[in-house]
């Protein structure tokens, strides 16, 4: 058996090589922007948070005041995520399920939190939800105030994180296709208990998905908040407009302080979506 | 063109797909790579092509080390088990792109060129199907048109990566002929993969086993037949 | 749906309610507050609407809005396609981290994006000093709303492509790559064509979020009228000031890009949908 010859230039054991070139361009480019752009603002952002020292800092980012801000800002999010949960699966189930007129319409439609400035929302909500609005006059002669308080906050962030749930399940409803429906029906079952037991375990991670998603994104919401929220301290103040409060007081550190809290939250959320998505990936194709 | 390929190493991860893999083709053979799935036949047929880099070994095309020259400096046709067509060039377009590409001092003329691609057409059988997309094109219509896209070049190595694998058997049978006739008009060195040991039979002047990473057996297919050199092979072509 | 197949469909009855209640529902959330827009902003007519635009502070806002766009999108867009050819195209260490790290922005509120970038450049900022010493401006100036508008639209692009990208696979690079062609061309002519829908809009969801972005820009741009005022930030001015006529027109200019958008996007669904990643944003 001849030796075996070592030629000049080899690569690491078991990693496979692309051929394609640009590799060093594409990636110093990549790590350039992303370094300059994000790592070096959020190391920025952590280095003041601990430049500040253990008491300072909880004393900043767990005030009352804080506290109540963070509760309003979760606590909202949470529900609005919920709403969409709820009604965003709706749409998302007639606009796969169904044909109608206006289908493609309403479809586009889903998509305008996306493409619509936060302000300009934010001050569309107000006008409509506010007791002299389209929606708010009728309620107010219920006796109900839907902006300017909580309520408010909680149909901004509705509005806000409606895409998130619709466009996360509607592939997988699409996917699902009427095999396993038409199986549970020669098995007797009707309608509901199918979209029950069948339908709805089949798309619940990407239900979960899709809440967690827009439950992360309204947490730190702003533009689309401020202008319905009534934002008095305490009551219907929330955390990102705290942060802006602190900032134009120059009360830098309580900010920073603030927006830790707010950041790590949102990576551990993050982090907690991209492992579960993960999971499941791993989970169907095993 | 003469291939040699001296000890070649290559794992993935924790599995040694290539151990120590020699083989010596001579020019203007027809040679078929046989082996099961797995066996590393294809990724032994993209180190020869600079797709993948060996871990160990040589690759030398007519004397001359290859083994650190780039995919695009190797003078190979390649065709890939699935087309690989661009899919939005017509078919003209995808033939004529390995001469489109050329540096303007070695480029041919546009009437050359045009000239060329008509003439591959008529070599593969697809005459006047210059202005179709690849999407309008049958399995083998495409397989085709890959052939004839890796010829355009004049490659003195043809290198087929499974290239019937997808297609029926009738089409199979009509395309094996094809073949062999391009590759002795041509005078080309070609070696084919593939796990169809009837197919190599029917085409190749040798064929290599390959199997738990090494070359079991490399001979004329009669001579693979009446002798068997171990009961790797013997298990194989029953 | 052709067959009324009861086994596997609801009652016309219920079908109908659904879908009643699902257009209510949109309505109600988005419908009413996207006709507000326009219905507030020529509540008092025509010539109000006009003026309001040709006001010179609105206009100096129009001008910065589109400066930000034009400077950051194509910054993205190029850094977005760079990125994610390095991750489809190519396999190293840290890929799966690189990916996490573009979805990043997305998580961040744009109020702690302004901040981050405020504690870098601002007077008091690490580079603070030595900013002021060399006089450039960058929190409280155009530069800084660049920087801001950079980081809330930076996965836009990448997360577009990343997906499409890498159900093309390779096989088309590779051919091109043994057809002799060099790296700047098998992008050019093989990659590019294959995702030029997916980037398109990709660049277009880019740009509608660089034009209308407001917590982060709020926040690093210190509010000068005039100066550093983007159309959105401009909304909230006139707003705050009870022109509620004023800034509601302003308001439909960005509304009117936001249905550009979507009526782009429902067209590239239409017709190019298989060049479009099904990715949740």
């Amino acid at each position: 058996m001849a030796t075996v010859s070592l030629p000049l230039s080899r690569t690491g054991r078991g990693r496979r090589k692309s051929p394609l070139p640009g590799l060093s361009l594409t990636l110093g480019i990549t790590i350039t922007w992303l370094t300059i752009l994000l790592l070096l603002p959020l190391v920025a952002l952590f280095l003041k948070s601990v430049t500040l020292g253990p008491t300072h800092f909880v004393d900043a980012a767990f005030s009352r005041r804080a506290i109540a801000s963070y509760e309003l800002s979760f606590g909202a999010a949470l529900a609005a995520a919920a709403v969409n949960a709820v009604f965003g699966l709706l749409v998302a189930w007639v606009l796969v399920r169904y044909r109608f007129p206006g289908r493609r319409l309403l479809s586009a439609l889903v998509d305008l939190p996306f493409a619509l400035p936060t302000a300009v929302a934010g001050i569309a909500l107000t006008a409509v939800y506010a007791n002299t609005g389209w929606v708010g006059k009728p309620a107010s002669a219920f006796g109900l105030a839907l902006a300017y308080n909580p309520v408010g906050v909680v149909i901004a962030l509705t509005f806000i994180g409606l895409p998130f749930v619709v466009r996360t399940v509607e592939p997988v409803l699409t996917d699902l296709g009427k095999g396993i429906e038409e199986a549970a029906a020669t098995l007797g079952a009707g309608r509901w208990t199918i979209f029950r037991r069948v339908v709805l375990p089949e798309i619940l991670p990407a239900l979960i998905t899709g809440f967690a998603l827009a439950f992360a994104r309204g947490v730190g919401e702003y533009g689309s908040v401020i202008f319905i929220a009534g934002n008095m301290p305490f009551k219907s103040e929330i955390a990102p407009l705290l942060i802006v409060t602190k900032l134009e007081e120059y009360d830098y550190a309580g900010a920073t302080a603030i927006a830790t809290v707010l950041l790590l939250s949102s990576l551990a959320l993050l982090l907690l979506i991209n492992a579960y998505q993960g999971r499941e990936l791993r989970r169907r194709s095993a | 063109m003469t291939i040699t390929v001296r000890n070649i190493v290559k794992g993935f991860g924790n599995y040694p797909a290539l151990k120590d893999v020699s083989l010596d083709i001579e020019d203007g053979a027809f040679v078929a790579l046989l082996g099961p799935s797995g066996s590393g036949k294809t990724t032994l047929l993209r180190i020869i092509a600079g797709l993948e880099t060996a871990e160990g070994g040589q690759i030398l095309f007519g004397g001359e080390d290859v083994t650190d020259r780039a995919p695009q400096d190797r003078g190979i046709g390649f065709v890939f088990q699935n087309y690989a067509l661009f899919r939005h060039m017509t078919v003209a377009h995808n033939i004529a792109f390995g001469l489109d590409v050329m540096k303007r001092s070695q480029r041919p003329e546009k009437a050359a060129i045009k000239a060329r691609v008509e003439e591959l057409l008529e070599l593969v059988q697809l005459p006047g199907y210059g202005d179709r997309y690849p999407a309008q094109l049958s399995g083998g219509q495409r397989q085709r048109v890959a052939l004839a896209r890796a010829l355009a070049r004049e490659p003195s190595i043809l290198l087929l990566d499974e290239p019937f694998g997808a297609l029926d058997a009738k089409v199979r049978r009509e395309l094996r002929g094809a073949l062999r006739e391009i590759h002795d008009r041509v005078g080309l060195t070609s070696l084919f993969v593939t796990h169809d040991y009837e197919e190599a039979f029917a085409l190749a002047d040798k064929v290599a086993i390959l199997g738990s990473g090494r070359i079991e057996q490399y001979g004329t297919p009669e001579a693979v037949q009446k002798k068997p050199a171990n009961d790797y092979v013997r298990e194989f072509l029953s | 749906m052709s067959a009324k197949n009861k086994a596997t469909s609801e009652g016309l009855v219920t079908r109908t309610l659904l879908i009643l209640a699902a257009v209510a529902y949109i309505a109600l959330i988005l419908l009413l507050p996207l006709a507000s827009v326009f219905s507030e902003a020529f509540a008092h007519g025509l010539a109000a609407f006009k003026a309001a635009i040709v006001d010179p502070d609105a206009l100096a806002a129009i001008k910065l809005t589109l400066t930000v766009a034009a400077i950051s999108v194509p910054i993205n867009m190029v850094c977005g396609v760079a990125a994610a050819w390095a991750i489809t195209k190519h396999d190293f260490r840290g890929k799966d981290f690189l990916i996490s790290l573009i979805d990043v922005p997305f998580s961040i509120s744009p109020v702690v994006a302004g901040l981050m970038y405020l504690l870098l450049f601002g007077a008091q900022g690490w580079f603070g000093d030595w900013l002021t010493e060399h006089n450039i401006q960058i929190a409280f100036a155009k530069p800084g709303i660049v920087l801001a508008t950079l980081i809330v639209t930076l996965p836009f692009v990448a997360r577009e492509l990343i997906p499409l990208m890498q159900a093309q696979g390779r096989e088309e690079e590779e051919a091109a790559l043994t057809l002799g062609a060099p790296g700047w061309r098998i992008f050019l002519w093989v990659t590019l064509p294959n995702i030029r829908w997916g980037l398109l809009y990709g660049v277009l969801l880019t740009n509608a979020r660089a034009m209308g972005e407001f917590g982060a820009v709020s926040v690093i741009s210190g509010h000068i009228r005039g100066e550093t005022d983007t159309m959105p930030l401009q909304v909230e001015v006139l707003y705050n000031e009870y022109n509620f006529a004023a800034a509601f027109s302003v308001a439909s200019l960005l509304a009117g890009l936001a249905l550009v958008t979507l009526a782009v996007k429902s067209f590239l669904e239409w017709r190019h949908s298989d060049q479009l990643a099904a990715s949740g944003h």
